[in-house]
């Protein structure tokens, strides 16, 4: 089958399809965009978590054909068309959040839905929505400290939120 | 857009700048954020062909034949092979090559590779492999001590040629190590308390995230381009290059983007397989393991039954111990005789003890093969010395801290082995350290309007409580852990270093074989050549098998053995600039410094571009710890290890007792790292040793069955801690300086892996006053209903 979506805000169609293929397989070997992760392909990890319409799903556990007319937005979509990172990437970094990466690219995407829905969570608000994300590296220390510093970044470009 | 193998994974900095000693940020982190590093699993080429493996469903069995006509003729397959179809050497193995590549006439373990499939496809692959007949007959299983040693039992290697075999009390015990130490009679009958138990450490996996993956690619020259996540390439290498029955230098191995590994790397897995298939071929061949492979594609921490016995003067004063170690090493050895050894010469724990007994052994049974993971051997005997040490303070009603610090080892305290403690060894500070942090408030989900946020509490968003029932209970441990390869073992760095003037400006470019899992190794070997070559731009060419060894990134030793072998190259680079310089310029150039050769007083005598003009400076230099001895196959006595690491932790739990749900809400860790070359790189270190310690506290196990079977090979049901589970980890983190290494570092990724699973139990004994003897914690240990 053919399934044709918009990733990142360009077009994108993927032939030959096989229905049993899932979006995350897609993406990653008929799309060129890697960036999603597979690590337990079965919806545990939230290594492949990427934004369809605006919601997080895992990329692994949407059928390829449920992408159709879809607008996807996943790690590479983050950065500016000029290379300049997001927030969010910047602050990962800056917190040492990041050490084998496998996990990042989904916790990133979380890590902005998060934000976007409460611009000033609370540690417990960042633990429950960030807690579909394993990482193995980290122990999570350094993420918390890179969410409440790309919320305080945000919101200080921003302003506070009215 | 296609990726190309091998070029992104390691493409390097932009505009990471700092030298030792700083937090500078990683040169792969860029490409880690958006995406754009290359995992092992996310190379591609152009007309690649995907790999599968057929696994065996049984634990043991006799293979009466095996039929892949079927497989063959399905549209897209490319071929199938089993052990017929292998060239050369049939088997490998890190310490004895006892693992077949393809299982032969019997398999051993469930999840043991039996035949390999190349196809156009994933999904085509997987159905071929399903697609493969074989006929078994199943044997009898081999699942603990008791069914490995008695008479008439199966032997799982009848015919053992390896070099522990002769001093093995039984063919089905991998290796013994006894370690005998002064005089245990004479301490027993002088003994006032005396505290005995028997503990149990469930199987843990390293459970990292990037699959075991790879691509192999055949080349014109008859050998083959690997591009592979590993822990070391050059041991991958001197395995794989006898099964394809290639020379080494026609097997080259280039590491790709690697996912996490902490000891599951060490050993092959689909490398040999995915080589086979692309020379098969004439096609390059990626293999991907999904989640559940991958659960049989590699090998778990140990599991293991230790009995201890503590005798003690009523001040508190130890005077023997005696131990008994007995480790499930599974169907082939890997790395079980080393950790053997580790589990015997730090069975005792970080105290000085001048009277002792141990012994450690690993069998052969048909469970999962047993290797390296973080902690190697000193995990597991942590846990039991550790709740022995609270045991005996109870029975002695001392306060634990005070009591370990009491017996705390110091620097010149000997060691069980003989081997006396060279450097310092701030176990007592350490615990005072932990001990001194403020608790946190109690019962902090009573809020001001005295309503709970049920996400504070045991059990969480499910909502099983709001505070009736929870008991908060403290708990110490500390772990003494070796840092590097021991027991004699030739271990060694390579490394090589260019200085050369690109476009006016110095550039250092460093090349090394040392994996990066992960932990930031490329991030120090920057530093350390900005810091000893004075420049602020380095390259780090991509690792692989064109530069001599880096060993294994494993046992807390790459910073100290291949930071070691960039320093001790820009250390000889630099000499020869500095030479270069006093030849032209005068003898007063004294060092390097941003860009400059400058003399003692700081006087600028050149620039690099002056001195380095007609042309560059490169060398390759090899560097080595202090050499080590093997333990005396009798008496355990000698000076097997190169250096210590110390790491203590205090936790504060909540247990739902009605439920038996545990939730760890503080876990504070002070850690002596001699040197912290990147303090950011070593809290994120610490932070995730003890995140696995939690781990193996109160969630990981793969569960085996009796019948050999593992029940649990998903992320469904093997439980690695989320970010609700891991509390706020707060860290003291000292520098006592380890003369004897490069800047006086000591390693630090094993250590906090150690004390965090026995200082939670501790926790969790304390708040409910149960004696719990088995990790992971269960709720059914909690409730009384196991
Ligand atoms: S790969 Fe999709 S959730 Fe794990
Ligand atoms: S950084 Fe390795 S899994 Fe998160």
């Amino acid at each position: 089958m053919r399934v044709t979506c918009t990733v990142n805000g360009r077009p994108c169609v993927a032939d030959n399809v096989w229905e049993g293929e899932s979006l995350l397989y897609v993406l990653r070997e008929r799309l060129g965009l890697p960036g999603s992760k597979n690590a337990c392909e079965q919806g545990e990890c939230g290594s492949c978590t990427i934004r369809m319409d605006g919601d997080l799903v895992c990329a692994c556990l949407v059928a390829a054909g449920q992408a159709e007319g879809a607008d996807l937005r996943t790690v590479e979509g983050l950065a500016g068309e000029d290379g300049a990172l997001a927030p969010v990437q910047r602050a990962f970094l800056d917190a040492g959040a990041v050490q084998c990466g496998f996990c990042t690219p989904g916790l990133l995407m979380a890590t902005e839905e998060l934000l976007e829905r409460v611009p000033e969570p609370s540690d417990a608000d960042i633990r429950e929505a960030l807690s579909g994300n394993l990482c193995r590296c980290t122990g999570y220390e350094h993420i918390m400290d890179a969410v409440r510093l790309a919320a305080a970044r945000r919101t200080a470009v921003e302003g506070r939120p009215a | 857009m296609t990726l190309r193998p091998g070029t992104l994974s390691q493409r390097s900095a932009r505009g990471t700048t700092g030298g030792v000693g700083e937090s500078t940020g990683r040169p792969d982190g860029t490409l880690k954020v958006t995406g754009e590093f290359a995992y092992s699993s996310d190379l591609w080429h152009e007309d690649m062909l995907w790999g599968h493996t057929l696994r065996s469903p049984h634990p043991h069995a006799e293979i009466l034949g095996i039929d892949v006509a079927a497989a063959l003729a399905l549209p897209g397959v490319h071929a199938v092979l089993t052990h017929h179809d292998l060239p050369a050497a049939t088997h490998y193995g890190l310490e004895f090559s006892d693992q077949p590549v393809l299982a032969r006439d019997v398999v051993r373990y469930q999840g043991e590779a039996v035949a390999v499939v190349a196809a156009d496809h994933p999904e085509t692959a997987r159905r071929a492999a399903a697609a493969i007949a074989v006929a078994y007959r199943e044997l009898p299983v081999v699942h603990d001590e008791t069914s490995a040693t008695a008479p008439g039992a199966p032997l799982l290697h009848p015919d053992r040629t390896d070099h522990h075999a002769a001093d093995s009390p039984h063919p089905n015990v991998v290796h013994r190590q006894p370690v005998r130490h002064g005089d245990v009679a004479a301490a027993r009958a002088r003994a006032e308390v005396v505290v005995r138990g028997t503990y149990q450490v469930g199987m843990q996996d390293q459970a990292f995230l990037g699959p075991e993956s790879g691509l192999a690619v055949p080349a014109e020259d008859g050998g083959i381009d690997l591009y592979i996540a590993t822990q070391w390439l050059h041991v991958d290498q001197k395995q794989i290059a006898p099964v394809l029955g290639l020379p080494a230098e026609k097997v080259r191995l280039t590491l790709s983007g690697v996912g996490g590994a902490f000891g599951a790397r060490e050993d092959l897995s689909m490398q040999a397989h995915a080589c086979l298939l692309a020379l098969r071929t004439g096609r390059p061949v990626k293999m991907v393991y999904n989640r559940e492979e991958s659960f049989f594609g590699h090998v778990h921490r140990h599991p293991a039954r230790l009995s201890y016995e503590h005798g003690a003067l009523r001040d508190g004063t130890l005077l023997y111990v005696t131990c008994r170690i007995v480790l499930d090493g599974g169907a082939y050895a890997s790395s079980s005789p080393a950790v053997v050894g580790n589990a015997a010469s730090l069975g005792l724990g970080p105290y000085d003890i001048p009277n002792a007994d141990i012994e450690a052994l690993a069998l052969y049974t048909n469970n999962p093969p047993c290797g390296a993971m973080r902690g190697f051997g000193a995990v597991q005997a942590c846990f039991a010395y550790e709740a022995q040490m609270d045991k005996l303070a109870a029975a002695l009603d001392m306060d634990p801290v005070t009591l370990r610090q009491h017996n705390a080892m110091r620097q010149g305290t000997v060691m069980p082995t003989g081997q006396p403690v060279d450097s310092p060894a701030p176990v007592a500070a350490l615990l005072a350290a932990v001990a001194a942090r403020p608790l946190p408030p109690p019962r902090r989900w009573e809020n001001a309007t005295g309503t709970a946020d049920v996400r504070e509490l045991p059990g969480g968003l499910s909502n099983t409580t709001h505070g009736e029932g929870v008991v908060r209970g403290v708990g110490y441990a500390v772990g003494i852990k070796n840092v590097g390869f021991s027991e004699g073992f030739d271990d060694y760095s390579t490394a090589r270093v260019r200085l050369e003037v690109v476009a006016g400006e110095p550039v250092a470019v460093v090349h090394t074989a040392a994996a990066e899992v992960g932990q930031g190794g490329v991030t120090v070997q920057a530093q350390i050549a900005r810091t000893e070559l004075g420049v602020t731009r380095v390259t780090l060419l991509p690792a692989d098998t064109t530069v001599g060894s880096a060993g294994s990134t494993s046992a807390s030793r790459q910073t100290y053995m291949t930071g070691g072998a960039v320093k001790h190259t820009c250390e000889a680079v630099r000499e020869q600039v500095l030479d270069r310089a006093r030849e032209r310029f005068g003898a007063a150039a004294a060092r390097l410094e941003a860009g400059k050769v400058v003399a003692a007083d700081g006087e600028v005598i050149a620039t690099l571009a002056d001195v380095l003009g007609d042309g560059a400076i490169e060398l390759e230099r090899e560097f080595r710890h202090r050499p080590t001895r093997p333990f005396h196959p009798r008496t355990g006595q000698g000076h097997g290890h190169v250096q210590y690491s110390f790491c203590a932790h205090r936790a504060v739990v909540e247990v739902d007792t009605e439920l038996g749900l545990v939730k760890v809400i503080e876990l504070a860790a002070a850690q002596d790292v001699g040197k912290a070359l990147n303090p950011l790189s070593v809290a994120g270190q610490i932070h995730g040793g003890s995140a696995q310690g939690l781990g193996l506290a109160v969630l990981e196990e793969i569960v085996v069955g009796p019948d050999g079977r593992v029940r649990n090979p998903s992320f469904t049901d093997y439980l690695i801690p989320t970010i609700l589970d891991v509390p706020s980890m707060p860290l003291d983190i000292l520098e006592l300086a380890d003369e004897h290494a490069p800047y006086g570092l000591r390693g630090v990724g094993e250590a906090p892996t150690l004390s965090a699973t026995p200082a939670i139990v501790a926790a969790v004994r304390q708040a409910t006053g149960l004696d719990l003897v088995r990790v992971p914690v269960r709720p059914e240990h909690l409730t009384g209903t196991a």
